[in-house]
């Protein structure tokens, strides 16, 4: 038990950070790209909303629910055909992104339609009373409103990224997660485990953090 | 200004259609102050969203301005809507968006793009409803009646001829509820808008409206002046609104009648009759006693009135009503 923490390779812990936070930037920077929309398109078309279409939204909604009932293990070997065909790659970071982000999507687009409902029925009628179009409600008035929600919505996003992308050590995804299963699980260096726990308990408070400050920062109610 | 013709309004619910509205016809002229009052489930608040078509009829014409908007396409139906204000029971104000910002954001949906035009309007607007000190506040910071006066100046942005209110003051104590129909008076006189008040309160209509129109069970059972209808209610919930008003039970009071001698009458003054000693001449001509039983003097918008119940006993009783009829005065028979 001397030997704990001394043969500790600090640039290799270095190296699996940057790692962990350019897998994070990268999901959440797409998942939010693709999960803002496909919220927004949920709730738009769901049952009352201004573009009520019930076939589409059927759809979108039965899609969204099998992504996300998919355990992420499974997601992310079922996915290692998809995502070579889009990186050419299915390890390190760039073979950890495209699973992260078809298991993150779903999940925020979720919120961001919840996030949306909560905006008060009156605002959108104000809004169409004023003679504004679908898309000026959207992008002046909903989302504007909704954004503490939403802000909420991609911190709790953020989060699940974070444990996905350690989960994604478990097919070669690099980062934290990758170095706590080679070297805590399977060499039994339990000093490199507690040290990637902590680092990881380290990037989900910061994260939390900022999150709670964005939210109070934007809301005015 | 607006016309409703045949409209019919029913929505659909678990594949039942239920009836909303059942075959109004009204119409409102330009520049009045009209008022549509009704219980709640009356159809009122679906009535005045056909005006700019927040909900659509499910047959019949709504006309503004003498141009079917039913028939109109989404861009057109937009331009329509620029023309028309509303201001809401519960504001709606946008809580991400400062004062001026509020105000603003019907200019800047409607593409005005100078920010020294939009900001002179603003300022001007915000002179007019007493808020320019405000301008920089969000919502959440404001009373109840602030928040409507922000409403208002937001629905008078793009200068509408039409300013619609629901409930607008349904949310509001009744101080603030006399200031924001003080306001309302004042846009309706100083900018010749034409304004619909849907509200339950008899006392917003007597306040400010010169027609009204009252709603039960999705049709109109009465429309006139409102000292007409407020005075000479005919149907049975117009005047039970007008006890309501008055804080009377209308058994109640026949109740309290039934042991005083002599004939019940109500008399109904308006105008500078009001003010005039008539009841004593009349009873000192005709020898009549009189007791009065219930009464109330009060305005209607700017028009004085007096509604007096009162009991005649002694003298020659016929000869008295006669001289009080032909005096201007309406005479009801309560109890012979």
């Amino acid at each position: 038990m001397n030997d704990l923490f001394t043969l500790i390779d600090w640039a290799e812990i270095w190296l699996a950070t940057l790692d962990t936070l350019t897998m994070l930037a990268g999901s959440l920077l797409f998942t939010v790209l693709l999960g803002l929309p496909l919220g927004v398109i949920l709730f738009l078309t769901s049952k009352r909303q201004l573009l009520a279409q019930p076939t589409i939204y059927a759809l979108l909604s039965f899609v969204t629910n099998v992504l996300r009932s998919v355990p992420f293990v499974i997601l992310l070997i079922v996915m290692i055909p998809i995502t070579v065909l889009i990186t050419g790659t299915s390890l390190g970071v760039a073979g950890a992104i495209p699973p992260l982000v078809v298991g993150a999507t779903p999940f925020f687009a979720r919120l961001v339609e919840t996030a949306l409902r909560e905006v008060d029925r009156g605002i959108i009628e104000a809004t169409q009373a004023m003679g504004a179009t679908t898309t000026q409600i959207v992008l002046r008035a909903l989302l504007p409103e909704a954004l503490p929600g939403i802000l909420a919505g991609g911190t709790v996003t953020a989060i699940t990224l974070v444990s996905y992308a350690a989960m994604s050590g478990v097919i070669g995804g690099g980062g934290l997660g990758d170095l706590a299963i080679r070297f805590g699980y399977q060499r039994f260096q339990t000093d490199v485990m507690v040290i990637t726990v902590v680092l990881l308990l380290i990037l989900v408070q910061i994260l939390q953090m900022v999150g709670d400050r964005l939210v109070i920062h934007f809301s005015r109610k | 200004m607006i016309a409703f013709q045949n409209i019919h309004k029913a929505y659909r619910v678990a594949g039942v259609d239920i009836p909303a509205l059942a075959g109004i016809n009204l119409e409102i002229a330009a520049g009045e102050i009209f008022g549509i009052i009704g219980h709640s489930g009356a159809g009122k608040s679906t009535l005045v969203r056909l005006i700019n078509l927040l909900e659509r009829p499910s047959s019949g014409e709504v006309r503004v301005d003498g141009i079917d908007i039913t028939a109109l396409a989404q861009a057109p139906l937009r331009e329509v809507r620029r023309d028309i204000g509303m201001i809401f029971q519960h504001f709606n104000l946008l809580s991400s968006k400062t004062v001026a910002d509020n105000v603003a954001f019907p200019l800047k949906l409607a593409g005005t793009r100078d920010a020294a035009t939009i900001k002179a309007r603003v300022a001007e607007l915000l002179a007019r409803v007493g808020l320019t000190e405000h301008a920089d506040k969000y919502p959440a910071q404001l009373s109840g009646g602030q928040k409507q006066r922000v409403g208002i100046a937001r629905a008078l942005a793009t200068s509408p001829k039409i300013l619609l209110c629901d409930e607008a003051t349904s949310a509001l104590d009744p101080q603030t509820t006399r200031s924001v129909l003080r306001l309302l008076a004042e846009i309706n006189r100083e900018l010749g808008l034409t304004i619909v008040i849907i509200t339950h309160e008899m006392d917003v209509v007597r306040t400010v409206c010169d027609r009204v129109a009252v709603l039960d069970a999705g049709q109109v059972v009465e429309v006139g002046p409102v000292s007409e209808v407020f005075l000479h209610p005919q149907h049975p919930t117009t005047r039970r609104f007008v006890l309501e008003a008055e804080h009377v039970d209308e058994t109640e009071q026949v109740d309290d009648y039934a042991h005083v001698p002599g004939r019940v009458v109500r008399l109904t003054f308006t105008g500078e009759a009001t003010y005039e000693p008539v009841l004593g001449a009349v009873a000192r001509e005709t020898g009549v006693d009189f007791s009065i039983l219930a009464g109330r003097i009060d305005r209607i918008k700017d028009v004085p009135y007096g509604q007096l119940t009162v009991a005649f006993t002694g003298g020659d009783i016929d000869a008295a009503l006669a001289q009080l009829a032909a005096r201007e005065l309406t005479v009801e028979e309560v109890r012979a």
